[in-house]
This record gives structure tokens, C-alpha cells and sequence, in this order.
């Protein structure tokens, strides 16, 4: 048994592919945990980033900086009344969220990490990912449908409708990424997650700079159909509040209704992952061609655990500028504990044989966050897009630019 | 119990279509409770997919009997109430009641009370703008500028609190002039906002003016020719960005309004992105007025020479100023006792309520909200 256990530790390769159903079990945990945590995390950013680009704070109370109010929120959740409305159609009302969560949630399966940290390495990774992300449309019709109410009705219809169109840009700006792996000496492409950062490893360039401006232009049309995709703003018309109060989960609440928030969440954070995967180079050190050497490596390793020290720095700043009160002691308190927790962590990450494992992590999470950021951005800069000018968008504009770049990619790769 | 009122009047379902998939029309109710129709307004849509067949405005969730409750109370006493019509533009309905009275009484305010009236009433117009922004692009979607305005609008309020103690529902003005002389530093306090809020409207502009989607939400949407307008009495910035160059302050000026040099910004398509447009003008002609009367202000009384006992004359009388959101009018019968025998207010938000089904036939769902928005009602005042 130990033996199976450490025959893995040795490979060179992702636990799927070695077979060893142990370490993918623990794989699976962490992921699926981490994702978990993420979206907690994020969720407490995006509040608290929303509020600074509008001039406001944010969750405050819960714990230092509102950092416990995802804690807070869930629990709420979790302990509110379980509501099926009496005309709803009560399998598929239940199941709904289900499907979301669980689509969201499958599609880490094939997300690299680093090149040995993902689940498994499917062959048709890329295609796996965009195949189970669409299905969550159709927990959204199920869900608009089984609550037997006008608003949901509209809101998945529209949800259904945009999500299918812009998974159709989203795939042409995809297999022109795919195109760009086949330009090495056997000339074959590949689907596998890892297959695609390793071939920008070895083709010395982000696909994104890629035969410039093709790889951008192909880049942004993806980046502009996942917001689509994932139902967020400028895109968010599905969940539009001020039409639909809340679209296909009007009459959903409590813990279904955090079902769907965390399969949302989750899915931004796949798509993001997808995106950074294709375009960006994965788990990729910036400049790992030239910036090379030993000093360099050293200096790029270094970056975990300042980025967490510097976490720290901004959380003992916080604890400094508490107000001296009483009533704010455990608080305070509270978040010099934070610190320190994130300090130790950042001095963990010094030592040599963590930081080597950590280095492709802890990239391929930092360029997901910008991502993430951008998120957030959008959400505070744009108005939201009428349903017959998102469909405009999707089907007049995306389409086409995302089809002529592919064929121009594919005569750019013969001709260079 | 018995059978709740339907509505329904002219909306009838069509017959469904069953040629090529089984479709029927829908019919859906936005309110009373919803988030963007800015306070308890129920519309009732017939739609077609999404698209807007008909719409029947169902108000009077929120009626008070204003008008009623002025028929039991001295004029001097109804001053208050019409404050709480609309809430967001307490100061301008205080002046037309005030005026209204003071023309039945016909007493003249004094030059330096007309002035503060118009001082007080420019900076209202300029807080109700602010407010109708934001919620208005809120209801679009973008969430930023609503925190933007209303940080501005908080300027506002504090001169206003700092001038008559109250913020929202001021009662700032008595009939005969104003109770309250200017504190010290008002003028400062107000040539400071002067120059603090040119800047914050150039930030709205920038979000929102050459912003490709604000732009196509609002090009085109809830268009209303300036015909329809003056059929249906429709006033106030809707009926300008039509084209009509009405303005009350310049047609039948009021108060101080004649000796101040200021333009009527008008529009041309009659749609959304104008009447936007000519608000955001507004803004900025209102500060061009609020700098001349702050930098002319004449010294002297507040206060016209007004009896105790407001008792006027047997007779009748209209008068209308323009408000925020339009011409507002009170029409005041008098039968010599010292209670006002019938107050009639014409509201603006209530008579521009009545273009919404014009505006919205034929477009989409989501262009509801928008003319709700951009019509800039506020239900206090519709429902009276």
C-alpha cells in the first residue's frame, strides 16, 4: 500500500496518467477545496474591490475588513429556509443547481497547475473543458423552466440563447490556439492542457503575441466570450437585476440559491484558467527564455513568498491603522493573527524544496487573478448590453473576426 | 372575497400562434415591487417573446391625498406637505406653492428672497438631476456613477441643511418670501460647490457620454416626437430633447428667473441618449444660473409684507414653474376663508408617466427600464 502510494512521487507525470487512484483522490480534494476557498476569497474581493471603485468600504463588520463576511454569508445560507415554490416542478427545481455545480466543478479536472500538477491530462483536454462548461446552460433552462414563473422564464431563455452564441466565437478563438501548436517539426497539434503550455514552451512565446496581432486579436475575443459565457457584466443579462430581478434564480433561495453563486464563481475562475492555459502560457515563469540562469531562477522563485510576505505587509499596516479601542481589540487582534498566518506562509515558501514545487502554482493562480481582477473591472465600468445587441455582438462581430483569424492563422502557419 | 380588479383593459392576449412553433403572448407584471421602477409603479406588459406589445400603468400605490388634505389645512399649513410629493425636489414644489399663493394673495417677494428661492431651487434641480442619473444608469447596468452622484448630491444637502436644518423635505420657503435669512458663509459655501462640481460632471460624461454600450442602450430607445409630447402634455427635459424649446423659466419666468443670462438646451431625436444629454446641459446651465444669482444677490428684506392670517380674496389661480421633471402647476381656489377650497397640483412625473406606452411599444424589455429611467418620475408625485 505505501509502496502505491509513493510509486507516484517519483513520476514525471500527472496522477491520471500514472493510474495511481490515491494521489488523484488527494488531488481532487485539494483542488476542488482550493477552488472552494477561492471563491470565498473572490467573493469577499469583489466586494470589497466594487466598493473602493465606488467610493464606499464594503463588508466592514464581520471580522477585520469584513474578512470573515463570505464565512458569515454562507453560514446565513446555509441555515435559511428551504423554499420550493407550490407551482414548481420540484425534481427539476432541485436538480437544476446540481447540474451547474457539478459542471463547473468537472472541468478542473483537466486544468494544469503545472506540468505535473493537474488531475489528469486528457488527450482532448480543451475540448473536454468546453464541452462540460456548455452544459451548464442547461442547468439554467432547467432551472428557469422547473420554477414555473414568468421572469426566470425570460431570464433562461436569454441565458440560453447568449450562452450557445458566444460558445460558438469562443471556439473558433480556440482551435486557432489549438492551430498554433501544430507549428512545430512533426507538424501535429495537440488538444491536452498541458500539451498546449509545453508547446508554447517549446515555440518560445505566449500564443498570445503569437503571428502579432493574431494571437491578441483572437485572445481578446475570448476573453470578450467568457465574460458572455459566464453570465458577468457587461454580459450579465440572464441574472439582470434591474430587469429581470434576478433572472433564472428568481425563485430560488438559501442554499440552492449559493449552489448557483459558487457554480458561477467557480465557472469564472475555469474560463480564466482556460484562457491563461491558451494564451498566456500556463504555469509559465515570465520571460523563461530570456531570463535565464541560475540567478534568475533564484530571483523568480523568490516571488511566492514575497507576493504572500507583501500580503502580510498590507495586513499589518491594517492592524497599525485600527482604531485604539476597545471595542475594536479582538479585531485587531484578529487581523495581526491574519498576518502573521500569511507571514509564515511566505517565509514557508523560501525554503528550497517548496518553493521549486510551488513556482508553476503559485504563476498559473497569479495570472488567473488578473484575470479575476478584470472581472471585478468590468462589473464597475460598463453599462449591460440590450438581448438583441449582445446577440448582435455575438453573431455579427465575434463570429466572423474570431472565424477570419482562424484562417489567417492557419496561412500564417504554412507561410512561416 | 372578492374577485381582484384586473387591469386588463386593452391589454387582451392575442390568439396563440400555433403556424409554426405553439407561441403565446405573455403577460408579466413589473411591480409594484421592483427593483427599477423607482418606487411601487406596476406596469403590466403584454410581450411577445421579448418584445413589448403593450403596457398599462397601474399607479396609487403610494397616494397620501395630498390635494385633499390641503382642502383641512390653513394655506401656511399645507406648506409642508407639498414638500413630500416629490421628495427628491422638495425645494422646487415649495416654490410654485409659495408663488401660487403669494399671486392669489398678490403680494411680491422681495428682490433678495427671490433670489435665494432661485439659489435653493437651481441647486435642487441639480441634486435631482444628480439622483436621476445614477439610478437611471444604475437601471442600465452601470452601477459606478450612482455612488459618484450621490457623493455630490451630499454637498447639496449639507447647504441645505446648514441653510433651513432639514435635508430632503426642506420647507425652505414661507408664502410672502423666505423665513430664514442666509447663514454666514452661505455664499462661500456655494460658490464652493460651484467650483467642486463642474469637474464631478466632466467624471459622469466620462463614464457614461462616449461609452459604446450606454450609447446604443439609450440611441433610439423610448423615441417620442415632440407632436406626441405637447398631445399628451408632456414637459421638462423629455419634452426639450424632442426639440421643443419650452422652458418655463424663459416663457413665463418666474421668481428671478428673467434677469439671469442662461440657455434651454434642447435635443433632436427625442430618445434616450438626448434627453440625457439635455439633463447633463441642464447641470451645467443650472450652475451658470446658480453663479450669477450667488455673485448679484441684492441685500434687503425677506420677507413681503404678508397678514397673519392668510386669508385671500374669493377667486382662483394658476400657477406653474418649472421643476426638475417638468412644468409643475398648482391651481388654487380660494373662497375667502383662511383654508384653500381645492388645491389641484399638475404634476409632471404623473402627466409624463402617460408617454411610457408610446415610448415602449414595439421595443424590447429592457428598454422599459430605461424610459422608466430616463421619464424621471418619482412615484411620491404620480400618486400625490
Amino acid at each position: 500500500m505505501l509502496d502505491y502510494i509513493t510509486s507516484y512521487l517519483g513520476m514525471n507525470t500527472t496522477p491520471g496518467q500514472a493510474g495511481n487512484v490515491f494521489w488523484v483522490l488527494v488531488y481532487i480534494l485539494v483542488v476542488f477545496g482550493g477552488v472552494s476557498v477561492a471563491v470565498m476569497a473572490m467573493n469577499w474581493l469583489e466586494r470589497k474591490a466594487l466598493a473602493h471603485f465606488q467610493i464606499r468600504l464594503g463588508p466592514m463588520r464581520v471580522g477585520p475588513h469584513g474578512l470573515l463576511q463570505p464565512i458569515a454569508d454562507a453560514v446565513k445560507l446555509l441555515t435559511k429556509e428551504d423554499i420550493i415554490p407550490a407551482e414548481a416542478d420540484k425534481f427539476v427545481f432541485w436538480i437544476a443547481p446540481l447540474i451547474i455545480l457539478c459542471a463547473s466543478f468537472t472541468v478542473y479536472i483537466v486544468i494544469p497547475f503545472g506540468p505535473t500538477h493537474a488531475i489528469t491530462d486528457l488527450n482532448i483536454g480543451i475540448l473536454f473543458m468546453l464541452g462540460v462548461s456548455s452544459l451548464s446552460v442547461l442547468g439554467v433552462v432547467m432551472a428557469g423552466w422547473a420554477s414555473n414563473s414568468h421572469y426566470p422564464l425570460i431570464g433562461s431563455l436569454r441565458s440560453s440563447a447568449q450562452m450557445i452564441s458566444y460558445e460558438i466565437a469562443m471556439g473558433m478563438a480556440v482551435v486557432s490556439a489549438v492551430l498554433m501548436t501544430s507549428l512545430n517539426k512533426s507538424g501535429t497539434g495537440t488538444l491536452s492542457m498541458i500539451g498546449i503550455v509545453q508547446a508554447q514552451q517549446q515555440q518560445q512565446i505566449w500564443f498570445l503575441f503569437k503571428f502579432f496581432p493574431l494571437g491578441l486579436i483572437a485572445f481578446v475575443i475570448f476573453a470578450i466570450a467568457m465574460v458572455a459565457e459566464t453570465n458577468r457584466a457587461p454580459f450579465d443579462l440572464p441574472e439582470a437585476e434591474s430587469e429581470l430581478t434576478a433572472g433564472f434564480h428568481t425563485e430560488y433561495s438559501g442554499l440552492r440559491w449559493s449552489l448557483f453563486m459558487l457554480g458561477e464563481y467557480a465557472a469564472m475562475i475555469a474560463v480564466s484558467s482556460i484562457a491563461v492555459t491558451l494564451w498566456v502560457g500556463g504555469w509559465m515563469r515570465p520571460f523563461p527564455n530570456t531570463l535565464t540562469g541560475d540567478t534568475w531562477d533564484l530571483v523568480f522563485s523568490l516571488f511566492p513568498g514575497l507576493t504572500f510576505l507583501g500580503l502580510a505587509l498590507i495586513a499589518f499596516i491594517g492592524v497599525v491603522r485600527m482604531p485604539k479601542h476597545p471595542y475594536f481589540r479582538i479585531q485587531t487582534i484578529g487581523l495581526a493573527g491574519f498576518a502573521a498566518v500569511l507571514a509564515l506562509i511566505g517565509l514557508l515558501l523560501f525554503a528550497p524544496p517548496v518553493r521549486d514545487r510551488i513556482q508553476d502554482i503559485f504563476w498559473f493562480i497569479a495570472k488567473v487573478a488578473v484575470f479575476m481582477y478584470m472581472y471585478i473591472w468590468y462589473r464597475a465600468t460598463f453599462p449591460r448590453y440590450r438581448f438583441d445587441q449582445l446577440m448582435k455582438v455575438g453573431w455579427k462581430v465575434l463570429l466572423p473576426i474570431a472565424i477570419g483569424v482562424l484562417i489567417l492563422t492557419a496561412i500564417a502557419g504554412v507561410l512561416f | 372575497m372578492t374577485e381582484p380588479t384586473t387591469y386588463l383593459s386593452h391589454l387582451e392576449l392575442g390568439e396563440p400562434d400555433k403556424t409554426y412553433l405553439d407561441t403565446n403572448e405573455l403577460i408579466i407584471n413589473m411591480g409594484p415591487q421592483h427593483p427599477a421602477t423607482h418606487g411601487v409603479l406596476r406596469v403590466i406588459l403584454k410581450l411577445d417573446g421579448e418584445k413589448v406589445l403593450g403596457t398599462e400603468c397601474v399607479i396609487g400605490y403610494l397616494h397620501r391625498g395630498v390635494e385633499k388634505i390641503a382642502e383641512h389645512r390653513t394655506y401656511a399649513m399645507f406648506n409642508p406637505y407639498v414638500d413630500r410629493m416629490d421628495y427628491v425636489a422638495a425645494v422646487s414644489n415649495g416654490l410654485g406653492y409659495c408663488e401660487a399663493v403669494e399671486k392669489l394673495l398678490n403680494v411680491e417677494a422681495p428682490p433678495r428672497a427671490k433670489y435665494i428661492r432661485v439659489i435653493l431651487t437651481e441647486l435642487n434641480r441639480l441634486a435631482s438631476h444628480q439622483l436621476w442619473l445614477g439610478t437611471h444608469a444604475l437601471d442600465i447596468g452601470a452601477m459606478t456613477p450612482l455612488f459618484y452622484t450621490f457623493r455630490d448630491r451630499e454637498e447639496i444637502l449639507k447647504i441645505f441643511e446648514r441653510y433651513c436644518g432639514a435635508r430632503l423635505t426642506t420647507h425652505a420657503f414661507r408664502i410672502g418670501g423666505c423665513l430664514y435669512e442666509t447663514y454666514d458663509g452661505f455664499e462661500n459655501d456655494v460658490k464652493k460647490f460651484l467650483d467642486f462640481v463642474p469637474p464631478k460632471i466632466d467624471e459622469y460624461e466620462e463614464l457614461l457620454t462616449t461609452n459604446r454600450i450606454w450609447v446604443e442602450r439609450t440611441r433610439n430607445v423610448g423615441k417620442i416626437s415632440a407632436e406626441d409630447c405637447k398631445a399628451l402634455g408632456v414637459t421638462g427635459p423629455v419634452l426639450r430633447a424632442s426639440g421643443v424649446k419650452w422652458d418655463l423659466r424663459k416663457a413665463q419666468p418666474y421668481a428671478a428667473y428673467s434677469e439671469f443670462d442662461f440657455e434651454i438646451p434642447t435635443g433632436v431625436n427625442g430618445d434616450t441618449y438626448d434627453r440625457y444629454i439635455v439633463r447633463m446641459q441642464e447641470m451645467r446651465q443650472s450652475l451658470r444660473i446658480i453663479r450669477q444669482a450667488v455673485e448679484r444677490i441684492p441685500d434687503g428684506p425677506i420677507m413681503a409684507k404678508v397678514p397673519k392670517v392668510i386669508k385671500p380674496p374669493v377667486g382662483e389661480v394658476y400657477h406653474s414653474i418649472e421643476a426638475p421633471k417638468g412644468e409643475l402647476g398648482y391651481f388654487i381656489v380660494s373662497d375667502g376663508s383662511t383654508q384653500p377650497y381645492r388645491v389641484r397640483v399638475r404634476p409632471p412625473s404623473f402627466v409624463n408617466l402617460q408617454a411610457l406606452d408610446i415610448m415602449v411599444r414595439g421595443q424590447l424589455v429592457a428598454d422599459v427600464i430605461a424610459v422608466i429611467g430616463t421619464l424621471d418620475i418619482v412615484l411620491g408625485e404620480v400618486d400625490r
